[in-house]
């Protein structure tokens, strides 16, 4: 008699939680289907009419979730549609009834286990952004949402399948395909090179209608190489985003939440376009998505993006500026007096640490590796010099040579990967092995914002190919590559960035402490918990 | 006079000599290849032996061991000069010897066995006068030179024993041994080539013209991409200035980083070295010339407050290396000490 009250109540409270496992099952695929069409259907930005309809099951849960206030005002064509799936599920409540005593009760746990299951992958699907949201957040059941999490389209290019697919995205987007220039190396047939001769710009009409012209020109600011290194790129593509806030209006009928993240979307594949978005700038663009979603709806146009400013100008100067200083704090701790410090290229962290070091004076010598193509090791060196530190310049070929005159090795990070491996500029796995032979210790310096979920253990599967011509050299008013591409069997390699494993790091120092390399995934588990 | 005149024109013939060789300089490389240097050298010797004013060996090997100096002074930095003059002194060591009549092995070989019988070491002094001597000598040279013009054809004959199909070969810089040897292997062979740069002065992009013109698959990379790169590469076949005595490499700069990557990633390192290479000399590095730097990297306008490095060359431990493929054939590394011992004579190695 009890236990058929209980079940009865629950029944009232939450009406479409199936009691019997094939009802639970079919409801499930009914609503895997219905949210594999909201993925699909958020490609092609067909509106939020049928997103709609899929948050119905989850408005009539209980109240504490934050995701029902902000599907208040489109609820009026929601309750259309709610009572199909519980009139569905009413009639076998009473089943279940005159079982044995302990059924309810495990019924009801299994009960408390699946709305919590539900509640969790309702909330994960409504992260902005999140087309790999099934890894990121924790899905405690397995076979709820088997999320296939997408390769990115720049490592696909071999397939002619998803080729055709970025084409047609970016023509929906208007914006332009940038054509791959040169032999490509067969190893590296699945990415993408693009000359530096051929911005994407000039095939935009100007003044270009569907982006917003700061956008533009931070486009060929990174096609050119006028603004690289990733902190540099990441602050460049903040304050870009900043800029495109201010000037956006919301149209009518539209909420700013939801249309400002989809005139986001054609920005992000423009610049994607004009230069592979970098591990730092996609975290970037993740927080900032993240906080356009969550502002409420009742809040007035400028209040949100007074807020949205303000969200974007903590985020540098928290992940950027002050992780800089706790990281020079950390760092100048293992300067000593008489070292003889090894810099490879041009990193900005490394620099601010060795300047501010130099400050507190430290007595220590630097000496900067340099390679070529890019030769950025020569900025590290002016930068260096103008402070008064004193400093030796050598090529990466004579390493051996420098070594053993080393007492420590500061190298930055493009990107610390999930398996611990560092990925940085092409040339630093180099320093660290040669290093290692050596005994000298090797330090990575990088900030938390630029730890990155992926995995990788080579430099091939996923890289950036730079302009190959880069490679050309006149010695002496000859060229010997010059005409390299009439010649069918030869090619020119120019990559931009390689991974170091973690047993040639000894240490990483972040603004979260000093940790080792295979710490890295429980720094990502802490913010993940965080936000 | 016809005495003085020849021997005018042999003096004015080794001062030409040292003065190519005063420029050569080993900042872009030599102007010639070391096989060209070690022929130019020989042939000189030959000269000196045919025309100089000697009566016993004694006085030839001291006319040859004074111009030795002096080359070697000249350009400490090109090794095969000193060795084909080490290996001259030892033709003519073996020659007088014959003529003496006395069994070469047991002369040359120092064993415990003779330290214990022979008692005092005999003098050697070489004083005796024969009337063959010239000639044998200048023959024994003729065949130094035949040995010479073929080392690159014997070690490009050894290609197809160590390239199989589809491999992944990486090279540095630019030797003109190993390009025989993989085109020698390219006739037959399908496999692709990476070469590495080796900046600053490039000599890569023109190894990667050669093998492309006959179409080995070539990609040229940058320095700082060996690391990168190496995990797909099959075998590493690099070449030389120097084989020292302990099985170790005097090589162009960047060498033991790439050995060092190939160690790292199990990948078998070959060098391609003919025998003339092979040195008793101790490692000694050198660094380019000032204006050199200079003209490498000419945009350093702070150039005067900093220290610039330019090495030439890097030593290479025996035990990251695999194999030496020579024209006598494949060594190991720890099989070189012996093979200098058949080519020196011991007290030839200090000229």
């Amino acid at each position: 008699m009890y236990h058929r009250y209980v079940v009865v109540a629950l029944s009232r409270r939450k009406p479409n939680e199936g009691k019997e496992l094939t009802k639970e099952e079919k409801q499930r695929l009914r609503k895997q289907k219905k949210h594999q069409k909201k993925q699909k259907e958020r490609k092609n930005e067909k509106g939020p009419s049928e997103t709609e309809k899929d948050k119905t099951p989850v408005s009539l849960l209980p109240p504490p979730q934050p995701v029902a206030t902000q599907k208040a005002p489109s609820a009026l064509p929601a309750p259309a549609s709610a009572p199909i799936p519980v009139p569905a599920s009413a009639p076998f409540h009473s089943s279940p009834a005159p079982s044995p005593a302990d059924k309810p009760a495990k019924s009801k746990a299994e009960l408390k286990a699946e709305r919590r299951a539900r509640q969790e992958t309702d909330r994960a699907a409504k992260q902005p952004g999140s087309s790999s949201s099934g890894i990121k957040t924790k899905v405690p059941l397995s076979e709820l949402n088997p999320v296939v999490k997408r390769l990115p389209e720049h490592v696909q290019v071999d397939d002619p399948a998803v080729v055709k697919r970025l084409a047609k995205k970016l023509e929906r987007q208007q914006i332009p395909l940038r054509s791959d220039y040169g032999y490509k190396v067969s190893l590296f047939s699945h990415l993408h090179q693009y000359s530096r001769k051929a911005p994407l710009t000039q095939l935009l009409s100007i003044p270009s209608t569907v982006i917003h012209p700061s956008i533009v020109r931070l486009g060929l600011q990174y096609s050119q190489g006028i603004v690289a290194g990733s902190n540099a790129r990441s602050v460049a593509l903040l304050h870009a985003f900043k800029q495109v806030i201010r000037d956006y209006t919301t149209p009518p009928n539209e909420e700013l939440s939801r249309d400002l993240v989809n005139k986001l979307k054609p920005y992000i594949s423009f610049l994607n376009q004009c230069r592979p978005l970098s591990a730092s700038m996609g975290n970037a663009i993740k927080y900032i998505k993240k906080e356009i979603s969550n502002i409420p709806s009742q809040c007035k146009e400028e209040e949100a993006k007074t807020k949205l400013l303000t969200c974007i100008d903590r985020y540098i100067e928290e992940k950027i500026v002050l992780a800089a200083k706790a990281i020079s704090k950390y760092a100048i701790e293992k300067i000593s007096d008489g070292d003889v410090i090894l810099v490879y290229g041009y990193s900005s962290l490394v620099n601010n640490i060795l300047c501010e070091a130099f400050e507190k004076s430290r007595k220590f010598r630097v000496i900067v590796v340099d390679s070529r193509p890019r030769l950025e090791g020569r900025e590290a060196l002016r930068r260096l010099v103008q402070r008064g530190i004193s400093c030796t310049y050598v090529l990466i070929s004579a390493l051996s040579y420098i070594l053993p005159e080393v007492s420590k090795v500061f190298l930055g990070a493009h990107a610390l990967l999930a398996n611990g491996y560092v990925m940085s500029r092409v040339g630093t796995s180099q320093i660290a092995l040669v290093a290692r032979t050596y005994n000298v210790p090797v330090l990575v310096c990088c900030e938390t914002y630029k730890f990155c979920e992926r995995v990788q253990t080579d430099s091939f599967v996923s890289n950036e190919l730079d302009d190959p011509d880069d490679l050309m050299v006149t010695r002496k008013g000859k060229t010997q590559l010059e005409n390299w591409q009439d010649v069918s069997s030869l090619g020119l390699l120019n990559l931009v960035y390689d991974v170091t494993p973690p047993d040639f790091v000894d240490l990483v120092i972040t603004d979260l402490g000093m940790i080792p390399c295979t710490s890295v995934p429980v720094v990502l588990r802490v913010k993940n918990l965080d936000q | 006079m016809p005495g003085a005149d020849k021997e005018t024109d042999l003096t004015e013939r080794i001062e030409a000599f040292l003065a190519d060789l005063k420029r050569g300089g080993s900042g872009t490389g030599p102007l010639r290849g070391s096989g060209e240097m070690a022929r130019e050298t020989t042939y000189l010797l030959r000269r000196i032996t045919a025309q100089a004013r000697w009566s016993s060996a004694g006085d030839l090997m001291e006319i040859i061991r004074n111009e030795g100096r002096r080359m070697t002074a000249a350009q400490p930095s090109e090794t095969t000069v000193g060795n084909m003059v080490r290996r001259v002194l030892k033709i003519i060591r073996e020659e007088y010897a014959r003529s003496r009549g006395s069994s070469e092995e047991t002369e040359q070989q120092e064993s415990l066995h003779k330290l214990l019988t022979a008692g005092e070491l005999s003098e050697e002094t070489f004083r005796e006068h024969f009337v063959h001597l010239k000639a044998n000598v200048i023959e024994a040279i003729n065949e130094l030179l035949t040995e010479l013009d073929g080392t690159t054809d014997n070690i490009a004959m050894q290609a197809l024993e160590h390239i199989h199909s589809n491999e992944v070969i990486m090279t540095v810089g630019r030797s003109r041994t190993v390009e025989a040897f993989l085109k020698d292997a390219a006739r037959k062979r399908k496999f692709h080539v990476i070469v590495a740069e080796c900046a600053p002065f490039c000599q890569g992009h023109e190894m990667a013209t050669g093998l492309s013109k006959v179409g080995i698959e070539t990609t040229v990379i940058a320095d700082a991409a060996i690391f990168a790169v190496m995990s797909r590469v099959n075998k590493v076949i690099i070449g030389t200035q120097t084989v020292l005595a302990n099985g170790g490499l005097r090589a162009v700069n960047g060498t033991h980083s790439v050995a060092l990557a190939a160690r790292h990633h199990s990948t078998p390192l070959i060098i391609c070295a003919p025998m003339f290479k092979l040195s008793p000399q101790v490692f000694t590095t050198c660094s380019l010339s000032l204006n050199d730097v200079n003209s490498c990297f000419p945009v350093l306008k702070i150039l005067s407050k900093v220290n610039v490095h330019c090495p030439v060359f890097d030593y290479v431990p025996p035990e990251l290396i695999t194999l030496f493929i020579s024209n006598i054939g494949g060594n190991a590394p720890s099989y070189i000490y012996r093979l200098m011992s058949e080519l020196y004579h011991p007290e030839d190695h200090k000229l």
